[in-house]
């Protein structure tokens, strides 16, 4: 994966830039010692690493504005950070770059139960604003497995998706609002706590736009009264093939429930090594969960149950405690962990079409012993989308390598089969490169010209999102405006 | 007039444009514009139908009954609920789903199941350059590079002439109840509501009908569940007045504003915070209102001409007028300096040449 090359211009600035910022900034918010700005070096995409020339670390809206300002005065570019979470290398910085991170912003500043919306400053962590709601028995919806760690900020970057989305939607469903800071330094509000935009929705763009338009410092989220209860089934099959045309049945049938989660053999076995969720051995699993009263749950399982039977599952398992539901759920959630344990792993992100879930299986199983990679599937199934994990060894010379070539001939066979290349973590850069294999040139110059517009010299994370060809001539003028 | 019959032919007619033109679907929701009309209904079809992935894919002048249709055959709906505007509007023809995504035109279910621009999956439009552009595509989830979906919709044409669209779909309910609260007022309703929305209950529809003093809320689902949810809901409502379970289905009507049909005066769209409703509603002075999403939309009526921005002064929200004299008053509420500088500029990058709905979004 290439990075531009550093902006000799901006490199030589590094003494001007700490003493401009150190004046709209407390001194320990503005990190320039190697040792330290190496924190920052990467994100949950480790493979690429490179230090910035500083770091911020703002604890307001206004001090977001005068770093910003600064740095556009200074053509330099700006990498906004959230928690660093990104699987998609959306928080790398260039060495030439200023990381921006949010993470002192983390208060709570409105919550509203009658008009159900919650406040936040943007670094606070996914999981803490449903803390922050839950004694009223609220919660906010989105729930990335990360969710104990990354920061709203990046979850609007990337439009962050979860386990539960099948019903709740993803980020950009349940923001409201925002408080965003233009790369010129500009404060802008954006939507609020009534619904739906009264002009363009810009909103709707921002959200997703991998901190390529601006820096949001406040959002506004919408929460939601949590249902009485929650119960999951668990549904071993003996082919990919039977668990996916019962996916696609239940959904036919016109029951939703909340997360229809797949893993497939190797996963599973992991999971079990690992967790010891007491998971049956076969090739497919599913863990289907449904919410609602205990009659109103029963009544949605007993459907469920009734066209799972007609698949011929191995094995059904209903639920019968809070600490059977606990363990059916362990799991799952710690299969990348379990995946971890066995080797290095890639995780990808591709979404397809529900119905084209037995053929890109296969197809991933073929490719699989072309590479002679191990990989495994874990993905949430009622929506398509996919999380193969690609098993290397970092320490083997050119198994990444392998590994990456492999990754982009599964994320080309989703956008094949009428998918796309990622689902919920973005494109950072792991998948830049790739985009031409989705877009035609001219829809990426539609949505280049977005960018332009919000951030004319393309300050804010440049290198990100488009191929460094297609963006090529944009960031020239952040070189030529020295 | 322009009518072109593919998606193609659209581009070519665009490309060769030297004026501007006023787009139009089935011309059913009084969009105004240069005389020069761009019709879009020739491009006309479902394109793609996958009960099983919840997905349809149409192109752009589909009628939206021809879609219902199809949907319900499979048991399916569009969970936005679109609004009819033929009623309030006066106006006759068949409405389109493009038109639909262009205005991001929805109806009660917006408050629980979310807004047209939520279900929208992917679009192809023609730009002002006559390019055809793709994004999104037709998978429920999909961050792959910017959201010009959610863009394009609400985006009134401004920005593209869309030619497809793909479309979450979702189960239809087995059944639905309405519950009746008498309320005194408009505070009272909106407390009664937000007391419901913030219920496991899962309500789908909340509105208020000041004209009959009726607090409505809607549930569906599976019958047994229906019924156990009326009943805790009933319970939940009792403080705030006589709760009675209504036999009809009133939510075609609060969806198409039935109460201001066939009355003269303007027609105001106003979105707010569900708890500043009342004393907003009040600032109008209207003729006639009524509330939809717990308080959060009010429909007002007003007398023809009045100035309602000018009434209700700041607040937070914005207010669209739907029907009225909008060569005097703008139909969308005027941003602040900096958003509408964003606003702007996107207009130019997406049509330099300014051919489509002209002044329409300022």
């Amino acid at each position: 994966m290439d990075m531009p090359t550093p902006n000799p211009t901006v490199l030589a600035k590094k003494p001007r830039l700490v003493q401009r910022l150190r004046q709209v900034l407390p001194a320990d918010a503005v990190i320039d010692d190697l040792s330290e700005t190496r924190a920052y070096e990467c994100d949950a995409l480790t493979a690429y690493r490179c230090p910035p020339l500083l770091a911020v670390l703002p604890s307001s809206t206004q001090q977001v504005s005068d770093v910003l300002r600064i740095c556009h005065e200074e053509g330099v570019p700006v990498v906004p950070r959230g928690s660093g979470t990104s699987l998609a290398g959306g928080a790398l910085p260039t060495a030439d770059s200023v990381i921006l991170g949010v993470a002192r912003m983390n208060e709570v500043l409105e919550t509203d139960y009658d008009n159900r919306i919650i406040r936040v400053q943007s670094g606070r962590t996914n999981l803490s604003v449903t803390g922050a709601v839950e004694a009223e028995d609220f919660f906010y919806a989105p729930d990335p497995s990360s969710q104990l760690a990354c920061a709203i900020a990046g979850n609007i970057a990337m439009n962050s998706g979860g386990a539960h989305c099948l019903k709740y939607g993803v980020t950009t469903n349940n923001l409201l609002g925002v408080t965003m800071v233009l790369m010129d330094g500009t404060v802008v509000e954006i939507g609020g706590a009534h619904l739906d935009a009264g002009g363009l929705d810009l909103l709707g763009v921002i959200c997703g736009s991998e901190g390529q338009l601006g820096v949001v410092t406040e959002a506004t989220l919408r929460i939601l009264r949590k249902p009485e209860g929650a119960r999951p089934v668990l549904m071993a099959f003996d082919s990919n093939e039977v668990a996916g045309a019962c996916v696609s049945d239940i959904i036919k049938a016109g029951v939703l429930p909340v997360a229809i989660e797949f893993m497939d053999r190797l996963c599973i076995e992991a999971c079990e090594a690992f967790a010891k969720a007491g998971y049956p051995q076969c090739e497919a699993l599913l863990i289907v969960e449904v919410e609602g009263s205990e009659a109103e749950i029963d009544d949605q399982l007993t459907r469920i149950i009734e066209i799972a039977r007609r698949h011929n599952p191995l094995e059904l398992r209903e639920s019968q405690s809070a600490e059977e539901s606990a363990r059916i759920w362990l799991g799952r959630k710690s299969a990348f962990g379990a995946m971890g344990q066995i080797n290095d792993y890639m995780c990808l992100d591709g979404t397809i079409p529900v119905s084209a879930l037995p053929m890109v299986l296969r197809r991933i199983g073929e490719l699989s012993r072309e590479y002679g990679l191990k990989v495994g599937n874990v993905f949430h199934a009622g929506d398509g989308n996919m999380h193969p994990l690609i098993l290397f060894n970092a320490n083997m010379p050119g198994d990444l390598e392998k590994c990456e070539a492999f990754g982009a001939d599964i994320l080309k066979l989703c956008v094949d089969a009428g998918g796309c290349l990622t689902g919920e973590h973005g494109v950072g850069i792991e998948k830049r490169d790739l985009m031409l294999h989705q877009y035609a040139a001219e829809d990426l110059e539609a949505q280049m010209a977005v960018k332009d517009v919000f951030d004319p010299q393309w300050l804010l994370n440049p290198a990100k999102v488009f191929p460094l060809s297609v963006s090529e001539s944009r960031r020239a003028v952040q070189v030529a405006a020295e | 007039m322009l009518r072109p019959e593919s998606e193609a032919e659209l581009a070519q007619i665009v490309a060769g444009l030297t004026a501007p033109v006023r787009i139009r679907g089935g011309g059913t929701r009084g969009v105004p514009g240069p005389d020069a009309e761009l019709d879009v209904s020739g491009l006309s079809g479902i394109t793609l139908y996958e009960p099983g992935a919840l997905t349809l894919v149409a192109k752009a002048g589909t009628p939206v009954a021809e879609i219902e249709t199809a949907l319900a055959a499979e048991g399916q709906r569009l969970a936005f609920e679109p609004m009819d505007h033929r009623g309030v509007m006066a106006t006759e023809g068949t409405p389109t789903i493009g038109g639909v995504v262009a205005g991001n035109i929805s109806g009660p279910r917006r408050i629980q199941a979310g807004a047209a621009r939520d279900f929208l999956l992917g679009v192809r439009y023609v730009d002002g350059m006559g390019q055809v552009i793709s994004n999104g595509g037709r998978v429920m989830k999909n961050v792959t590079g910017y959201d010009l979906v959610k863009l394009m919709a609400g985006s009134w044409g401004t920005l593209g002439v869309l030619s497809e669209v793909s479309l979450k779909v979702l189960p239809k309910a087995e059944t639905q109840a309405t519950l009746m609260v008498s309320v005194p007022d408009a505070g009272t309703a909106v407390r009664a509501l937000s007391a419901g929305l913030g219920s496991p209950y899962e309500v789908t529809g909340a509105a208020y009908d000041p004209a009959l003093g009726q607090a409505l809320v809607r549930i569906e689902g599976f019958e047994a569940s229906v019924d156990y949810r009326a009943e805790a809901l009933s319970r939940l409502f009792a403080p705030f007045g006589t709760v009675a379970r209504l036999e009809d289905d009133p939510w075609p009507g609060i969806r198409d504003v039935t109460p201001f049909q066939g009355r003269v005066g303007d027609v105001w769209r106003i979105s707010v915070k569900p708890g500043d409703a009342p004393e907003l509603a009040e600032r109008c002075k209207a003729e006639a209102l009524l509330f939809d999403w717990g308080g959060g939309l009010i429909w007002a009526l007003m007398p023809e001409g009045a100035d309602l921005r000018g009434r209700l002064g700041e607040f937070a929200g914005h207010a669209t007028l739907v029907r009225g004299d909008r060569t005097q008053r703008a139909m969308f509420q005027p941003e602040p300096a900096p958003l509408a500088a964003l606003s702007r500029g996107l207009r130019q990058r997406f049509d330099p040449k300014g051919l489509f709905n002209p002044g329409l979004m300022g």
